[in-house]
């Protein structure tokens, strides 16, 4: 069983539901994301969504965009990704990670290859979030090849072709964009989501997480209730921005606020959960 | 040889291996919407006669056919033609597919018509269609870009768009596109995203193409109907591609037509500061669609330069990367001392100042010219005038 199966699963039994952070890798700077992987742990993290940066990142909005920028300034590429999982693996062997990222980079270094090295270095799922229907059958055998669940978005766009077209290529979970537009935007419309993670789940039996605006526990919440999993992105994301001075504190401070923000979503999603059951 | 190119794109919008729709699944349905819409309207007798009867009454269509008799004798060799798109309103090609793109919005009952624009072109051409057929217009620029082109940022305002500057990031045209972008996907039902070439996602390298290619079908005719035969050989620029794909697509069964594409070599092949995307590039996706892309070793587009602002893009449309796999068109380069050369030249010897962009295909078509005999031809693609470009050529000459 794959890690990712293996987290819902315990998940399941527990009558938890899965608190997925997004970071992206070396935002603001290298050194900040090995302690922070741990960190989001510690704080209630059970899956964690790792950004690979990429200049046009045409699905994200401008925090995400930023936070490439400031990645992309060190130069960050694919291989440092696998570096900061590979080493985030020496102590921590259970928690499930996630790549995601844009075709282009994966593309270039090669299906196989890629695939190869994110799983030597530890990766469990990879979600590219542009991946063309077209690309995506050689793509999925290479990642299952290297027993990487290969992570599909879906919108609320999304016709019932689309997500038919999805069974028996995704495997770990799916992942359904609750806004129409591009990430980090205001006004979470929780009923519509429900409606439409009814439709999905008529055709594909794997968990479903919700992501895009969710910027609070009281979303969190409201979101867990429905979905088997919350992804946060953009709230995390811009406490590298807010935080980013040069100091040498900056590291310490952007590490205390995720995990404060984290700590408090978790509680509230166990809550809700504990009232319902 | 026996080509077909009529069934292309295939209904999933690739060239070969080129274009699709390398797209986010949040734009997936919104496209394909364009695309059915598309296909459906322009099908219809009202569409195709309301668009004929703006091209010829309002951009001024056809454009003509003119030699270049003191230029040819210049460089001796070929005649040079030159198909005058420079005389369309708003000065080139771009008000082509602009009012397609205006009309179709219109048709489909969008409520606004977004795009980017880098040095303004498009912005300008889109905003005065936007105008003729009565639907607003937002253009996305850089601020960078708002100051270095101040008389086509008061055109847009003249025209009554929407001028939204772009402050983040670079302040220059990529930036451009991600914010027009945003704001397209806060409402797709509604709005409209006029794309500015033959590039992005299916389907708007086809849909592009179909509004461009009457520059071709123009082209061959009057041609014909001039000489009696077809040219030896046709060019144009290259930059996202839509002019060059504009007079390429009527002679590409033309089997004795060589067709050349001319990309920008900006201070040299040799150094990062050029756009020759098909002459130096590797196989990519960028922004929605696959195609050659000037890329580095971790397929993150690099900064690229021209002369031409029209022609600085790291991407290319993906029937041109097709045509050159096949070997139909020949891709070329002039860099920017040729290309300054050729604008000085046609601005003396006939007296028509040309855009720097179409400047490019002048300098190939010169060049070549004096390798061919009297009695063979060539014909160029002047995509558009140099008014733009006046007081930047002036002060880089020292005039």
């Amino acid at each position: 069983m794959s890690r990712l199966a293996q987290c819902f699963a315990q998940l399941k039994q527990t009558s938890r539901k899965a608190l997925i952070p997004y970071i992206m890798t070396a935002d603001p700077e290298p050194t900040i994301t090995l302690p922070l992987l741990h960190a989001m742990v510690e704080a209630g993290a059970d899956i964690i969504e790792l950004g690979a940066p990429f200049s046009d990142p045409m699905a994200d909005g401008p925090t995400i965009q930023a936070a490439a920028e400031r990645s992309l300034a060190h130069h960050t590429n694919l291989h440092d990704v696998f570096k900061v999982v590979a080493e985030f693996r020496q102590q921590n062997t259970t928690t499930p990670i996630i790549m995601m990222g844009y075709l282009n980079p994966i593309e270039v270094m090669g299906y196989e290859n890629f695939a190869r090295q994110a799983a030597a270095s530890g990766i469990d799922g990879v979600i590219t979030v542009d991946i063309p229907p077209v690309e995506a059958s050689a793509y999925v055998a290479a990642l299952k090849q290297f027993a990487i669940d290969p992570i599909f978005l879906l919108a609320p766009t999304s016709t019932v072709e689309r997500i038919q077209h999805l069974h028996g290529m995704a495997s770990g979970f799916v992942y359904y964009v609750s806004l129409k537009g591009v990430t980090g935007a205001a006004n979470l419309d929780i009923s519509s989501v429900e409606q439409k993670l009814h439709e999905i789940r008529q055709y594909i039996d794997l968990p479903i997480g919700v992501g895009f605006g969710i910027s609070d526990a009281q979303s969190a919440a409201k979101v867990a209730a429905c979905a088997d999993a919350v992804v946060v992105g953009s709230v995390l994301v811009r406490k590298m921005a807010e935080n980013n001075h040069h100091r040498p504190e900056d590291r310490t401070i952007i590490i205390k606020e995720i995990s404060d923000i984290l700590s408090t979503m978790r509680q509230s999603m166990d809550a809700v959960e504990l009232l319902e059951t | 040889m026996s080509l077909d190119f009529l069934p292309m794109p295939d209904e999933k919008g690739y060239f070969g291996e080129y274009g699709g729709q390398v797209i986010p699944p949040q734009l997936k349905q919104v496209m394909d919407d364009i695309n059915d819409a598309y296909e459906k309207v322009s099908q219809t007798d009202e569409f195709i006669q309301e668009l004929a009867a703006l091209n010829a009454d309002y951009a001024g269509r056809p454009s003509p056919i003119y030699f270049a008799r003191r230029l040819s004798e210049k460089c001796g060799g070929a005649g040079i033609y030159f198909k005058r798109e420079d005389l369309n309103h708003t000065g080139a090609h771009k008000i082509n597919h602009c009012l397609g793109e205006a009309l179709l919005a219109r048709y489909m009952g969008k409520t606004k018509v977004l795009a980017e624009t880098g040095a303004g072109q498009h912005g300008v051409a889109l905003a005065t269609a936007c105008a003729l057929v009565g639907i607003d217009c937002e253009i996305h620029m850089g601020e960078i870009d708002i100051q270095k082109e101040h008389p086509n940022v008061t055109k847009m305002k003249i025209l009554g768009c929407k001028l939204v500057p772009v402050s983040r990031g670079t302040r220059t045209l990529k930036d451009a596109v991600d914010s027009a972008f945003e704001e397209y996907l806060n409402d797709p039902v509604n709005y409209f995203y006029a794309i500015g070439s033959v590039v992005g996602p299916h389907p708007f390298p086809k849909m592009v193409r179909d509004f461009q290619k009457v520059v071709g079908v123009e082209a061959r005719q009057q041609f014909l109907d001039k000489k009696g035969r077809l040219p030896d050989i046709i060019t144009a620029c290259v930059g996202g591609g839509s002019n060059a794909i504009g007079l390429f697509t009527a002679f590409l069964q033309d089997e004795n037509v060589k067709i050349v594409g001319v990309e920008p070599a900006g201070k040299g092949l040799d150094t990062d500061e050029h756009a020759a995307t098909l002459t130096l590039g590797t196989k990519g996706s960028i922004h929605g669609f696959e195609c050659y892309n000037l890329q580095d070793d971790q397929g993150n587009p690099l900064p690229v330069y021209s002369i031409a602002s029209g022609l600085d893009y790291p991407g290319v449309g993906p029937q041109h990367c097709y045509l050159k796999d096949i070997q139909r068109v020949e891709y070329e380069t002039a860099d920017d001392k040729e290309c300054l050369d050729a604008f000085m030249t046609l601005s003396r010897l006939e007296g028509i100042i040309p855009a720097l962009e179409s400047a490019h295909a002048i300098a190939y078509a010169m060049r070549t010219a004096a390798t061919m005999n009297s009695d063979q031809s060539i014909l160029v693609n002047l995509s558009g005038r140099g008014d733009k470009d006046v007081d930047f050529v002036a002060k880089r000459l020292a005039l």
